[in-house]
């Protein structure tokens, strides 16, 4: 078991920062997805990690062991990859059995170990096969026996998920996470899907253009993003963002829209108060399944409930849900609705809004106020 | 309205007029286009090899004759001196050839894999022999096996006055020259090639062996090599099949000497037809060359369709 | 991963990876010299006088230079009978490589739109009949084309060396080509059908602008190799007809006379250099004509 340190790297590949000053502290134990968009560098981290690529400046420890110059086969890791990586000239055993024989570890624990592997992600019916002979689903589990038959300090795992179909996806995320609590080890997960960070990290580091954006628990990230881009980034659909203006006038208020029609005062939180001014522009940032309609179970006299008249633009019932497109303030907004809530193009709506759940953000640094 | 009037209800359709001429032509037109060349390629392979294989079972002397004479062509062949030479040259020089180049081509290739700088220079270097003509070569290298003129002339005049390689004007060494000088011609060739194969592979195999802790030496033995392993075989084929048609190669250096030393079976055809005037003979030898072709590239055809029909199988 | 870098598996090996670094460059450029003696002496010696080279031997330090024997090869020399130089058999060469390339590919390449295209019942099979002509060995084809030329009264001409080229250059051509094209995607075509075109214009429209790649390999690889051809330019022409590749052999195939080595290597050179030119300006092309061709 590990612990993982990233201290201040930075990566260039020839004169194009793609790294520009990582810190990451990893507990053991710790399950930290990196997620972003393509090109934000969490690829190229994870092979700094895996020790497949030198760093330009920084340093990594593994266990408090500074790891820079260490080659990958000394650093005690494991790595599954996007395209499974499966030597295609070896069976499933060979594959599997490969790493050990390379590390000169003796037979009898090499065949233990493959045994007790292949029992526990329940592929010893495949161990005879080639790789070109298996499903999707099949090839991923040997890619993550391969991995976990090092009993290594540090899991990584790069994209696993991306070749395969959605419905597979989530078959597979689910055992990946039973694996996660089953084991214990400590793992770096990169992925560009945000339902993955969210459904199995410990701690979530948002990534983007070589830096990480915010590196905290699923919930806070979601919850309490740290900029506009790690808002917009996680939660799907994404966050909504309205210009707005404080008021700090009779009551604290966030006002919306002052150009077409009336404005639309919203409460201001109580935390908040301290952290304004009044006439302060700001970013209202408001997730969709925080603009419900408003009904018998809201009530108008909750001091940080809001509400907000806007008209159907379109209407997308999912099944579980309605999402639907409003116009506030002169802006497409998206809101969550119930199923069951059927509303024609152009009607009017009043939707009820939690301003606890509201954030706020500077329109110049895009941070969270 | 029931369902079943509708089903039982005959539909009048106007008849189809028959199409114009053109028309049926234009459906045609790509078997059209691609007619003369199946038709001079036919008759290139298939009415060459059939007035050839004919020739060699006939009377001809140092003119057609299409009388039958039967296969005692063949056997005359098999009892000359000449022509077993020229078979075990064939077969010495090809297995160096093949061995020898792919030994080269493949460390060449290997050794360019490690991202060198320069490589582009190397590369250049290492083809360029391939835009030369044999003839061009065969002369070249003439010159410098020669032992008045050449390496061994240098090593004397540079000192070493006991240097002796005079490989080309010897009995037994000379094919060995003409085996040395192809192999420098199609190494870098075969270069190219298995460095194609090795930039195929997927680098996340090697970057997963890494993981696993291989060291390079057995990355590449255990996983790139056999990954490229139908390359392996490409290239056999295209080197054994030009080992096979050496002709001018030989002309050039030693034309076939010292005596018959180096002959190989396309010389002697070509002599046995222009030089002495027994066609028969000379077809039966062209014959004998075209069965050496065909004993390793039937299967290999074979093979690869195999290989392809599993592969689609199994996707 | 997304690997926007290739991958140098060298540099994390530390201090071992460094070692094996200098011993890779080495052997490359040992290897390298091997490789550039031949054409160096070559060039050498087409400057040195006969006396420099008969004291020297072929392969030493030029201790003379002229550029005279370039001139004596190209014009002056005796070969073959006539004394006009290299000149006249390199002229045979080009008349007989640039229509013998030319249609060669032109051809190969409708035949490869018409094999991977238009594919049709048995078109497979067709295919896999017109690849065998790659395989043919020259010597078994010598005497028919021989009666052919004779019927077509095309004995000992340039033409006639251009239409053995061409029959013979079609199987590699269309394999090239058919190669290549299969790889253009045949929604490109069905669109084009639904749109209205027909065979023609969608090989004028289409196929054909995304040709450049396989038009340019397949040139050059027929250029260079009828150029350096030889067995079929020997047989099938004499005298003054004869290209450059014959020329060669007579000029230094000589047995006993005394070799002008100096008059001859420049000979040598003028009848490598098309092919060499071009290989050193499109081997790019020819490379990527290669492992795509010959890796079927």
């Amino acid at each position: 078991m590990a612990s993982l340190t990233i201290q201040n790297v930075k990566k260039n590949f020839g004169s194009v920062p793609v790294l520009k000053g990582i810190d990451l502290e990893v507990k053991t134990g710790e399950f930290v997805v990196l997620v972003g968009p393509s090109g934000c560098g969490k690829s190229t981290l994870l092979a700094i990690i895996a020790g497949l690529e030198s760093v330009s400046e920084g340093a990594v420890k593994i266990d408090q062991r500074v790891v820079n110059s260490v080659p990958p086969k000394d650093r005690d890791i494991a790595m599954v990859f996007q395209s499974y990586a499966l030597y295609p000239t070896m069976t499933v055993r060979g594959n599997m059995m490969f790493g050990m024989e390379s590390r000169g570890v003796p037979k009898p624990a090499r065949e233990e170990a493959v045994a007790r592997v292949a029992e526990l992600l329940r592929i010893e019916n495949l161990l005879g096969r080639k790789p070109n002979q298996l499903s999707g689903g099949q090839r991923q589990r040997v890619a993550m026996g391969r991995a976990l038959v090092r009993d290594p300090k540090l899991f990584l795992f790069d994209e696993p998920l991306s070749n395969l179909d959605a419905k597979l996806r989530v078959e597979m995320r689910t055992e990946i996470k039973k694996l996660y609590q089953q084991l214990g080890k400590t793992t770096i997960y990169v992925t560009h899907d945000q339902v993955e960070a969210m459904t199995l990290a410990s701690r979530i580091a948002v990534m983007h253009q070589g830096l990480v954006q915010q590196f905290a628990e699923p919930r806070t990230v979601y919850d309490r993003p740290a900029n506009m881009f790690v808002a917009g980034f996680m939660g799907s659909p994404p966050m909504n963002f309205l210009p707005a203006k404080i008021a700090v006038s009779s009551s604290p208020s966030v006002v919306l829209g002052e150009g077409n029609g009336a404005a639309i005062r919203l409460p201001l939180a109580e935390g908040m108060t301290k952290s304004v001014s009044d006439g302060q522009p700001v970013i209202l940032g408001l997730r969709p399944e925080n603009l419900p309609l408003f009904d018998r179970r809201h009530s108008e006299d909750t001091p940080y409930l809001g509400t907000i008249d806007a008209q159907v633009e379109v209407v997308e019932p999912t099944g579980a849900e309605t999402m639907v497109v409003v116009r506030i303030a002169g802006k497409e907004v998206i809101a969550r609705f119930e199923s069951h809530a059927l509303h024609a193009v152009g009607e009017r709506v009043k939707l009820a809004v939690d301003m606890n759940k509201a954030c706020l953000f500077d329109p110049e640094t895009e941070t969270l106020i | 309205m029931s369902v079943e009037s509708f089903t039982l209800t005959e539909v009048k359709v106007a008849p189809t007029p028959p199409r114009p001429l053109r028309e049926r032509l234009s459906s045609f037109l790509p078997q059209l286009v691609l007619a003369p060349s199946l038709l001079a390629t036919f008759v290139y392979v298939f009415v060459f090899g059939a007035w050839t294989i004919w020739i060699s079972v006939s009377n001809s002397g140092d003119l057609p004759d299409y009388s039958f004479a039967g296969f005692h062509q063949y056997a005359d062949l098999w009892v000359n001196l000449r022509w077993r030479i020229a078979y075990t040259n064939l077969f010495l020089f090809s297995t160096l050839y093949v061995i020898g180049t792919m030994v080269i081509g493949l460390t060449l290739a290997i050794l360019i894999d490690q991202r060198v700088r320069a490589e582009a220079v190397f590369r250049t270097i290492y083809l360029y022999p391939l835009a030369i003509s044999f003839v061009v070569t065969g002369t070249v290298w003439r010159w410098l096996f020669n032992p008045t003129t050449g390496l061994e002339s240098m090593m004397h005049q540079l000192g070493w006055t006991s240097f002796k390689f005079d490989w080309i004007v010897q009995r037994e060494l000379a094919i060995y020259t003409v085996v040395l000088t192809a192999i420098w011609q199609a190494s870098g060739f075969v270069m190219a090639l298995f460095l194609a194969g090795l930039r195929s592979v997927d680098p996340d195999l090697i970057k997963a062996a890494q993981i696993d802790g291989a060291s390079m030496p057995r990355i590449y033995r255990r996983i790139i090599l056999p990954a490229i392993g139908p390359i392996f075989i490409a290239v056999l084929v295209v080197l054994l099949q030009s080992a096979i048609k050496t002709f001018d190669l030989v002309l050039a250096m030693t034309q076939g000497g010292p005596g018959i030393a180096t002959t190989v079976p396309s010389i002697y055809v070509y002599d046995l037809i222009f030089q002495r005037g027994q066609l028969a003979e000379g077809a039966a030898a062209a014959i004998m060359i075209l069965v050496a072709l065909a004993l390793f590239l039937v299967p290999y055809t074979i093979w690869t369709n195999l290989r392809q029909r599993r592969e689609a199988r199994d996707g | 991963m997304a690997d926007a870098t290739t991958y140098d598996p060298l540099t994390t090996a530390g201090t071992w990876g460094r070692r094996a670094k200098v011993v890779v460059y080495a052997l490359l450029t040992l290897f390298a010299l091997v490789y550039l003696v031949p054409i160096t002496v070559v060039v050498l010696n087409s400057f040195r006088d006969l006396g420099d080279i008969s004291r020297n031997g072929l392969i030493g330090i030029p201790h003379s230079f002229s550029l005279d024997y370039w001139v004596q090869a190209w014009c002056k020399f005796c070969v073959g009978g006539t004394c006009k130089g290299i000149q006249p058999f390199f002229y045979n060469s080009v008349a007989m490589v640039v229509p013998a390339s030319i249609i060669s590919t032109a051809i190969g390449a409708i035949n490869g739109y018409v094999l991977s295209k238009w594919r049709f019942p048995g078109s497979e099979v067709l295919f896999g009949i017109m690849t065998l002509g790659v395989f043919m060995p020259g010597q078994m084809v010598l005497l028919p084309w021989a009666q052919v030329l004779g019927f077509l009264g095309l004995t000992n001409t340039i033409a006639g060396l251009v239409f053995i080229h061409c029959v013979q250059g079609l199987s590699f051509t269309t394999l090239f080509c058919r190669n290549y094209y299969v790889n253009i995607p045949d929604a490109l075509i069905k669109a084009a059908r639904i749109d209205g075109a027909g065979f023609w214009r969608i090989f004028r429209k289409i196929v054909l602008p995304l040709s450049p790649p396989i038009i340019i390999v397949t040139l050059i690889w027929q250029f260079t190799n009828i150029w350096n051809e030889f067995l079929f330019a020997f047989i099938f022409s004499s005298g003054t007809h004869q290209p450059i590749t014959v020329a060669l052999i007579a000029l230094s195939g000589g047995g006993t006379a005394v070799h002008q080595y100096n008059v001859e290597s420049a000979a040598v050179l003028i009848g490598a250099l098309p092919p060499l030119l071009i290989y050193l300006f499109g081997g790019r092309y020819f490379l990527r004509g290669l492992t795509q061709g010959a890796i079927k």
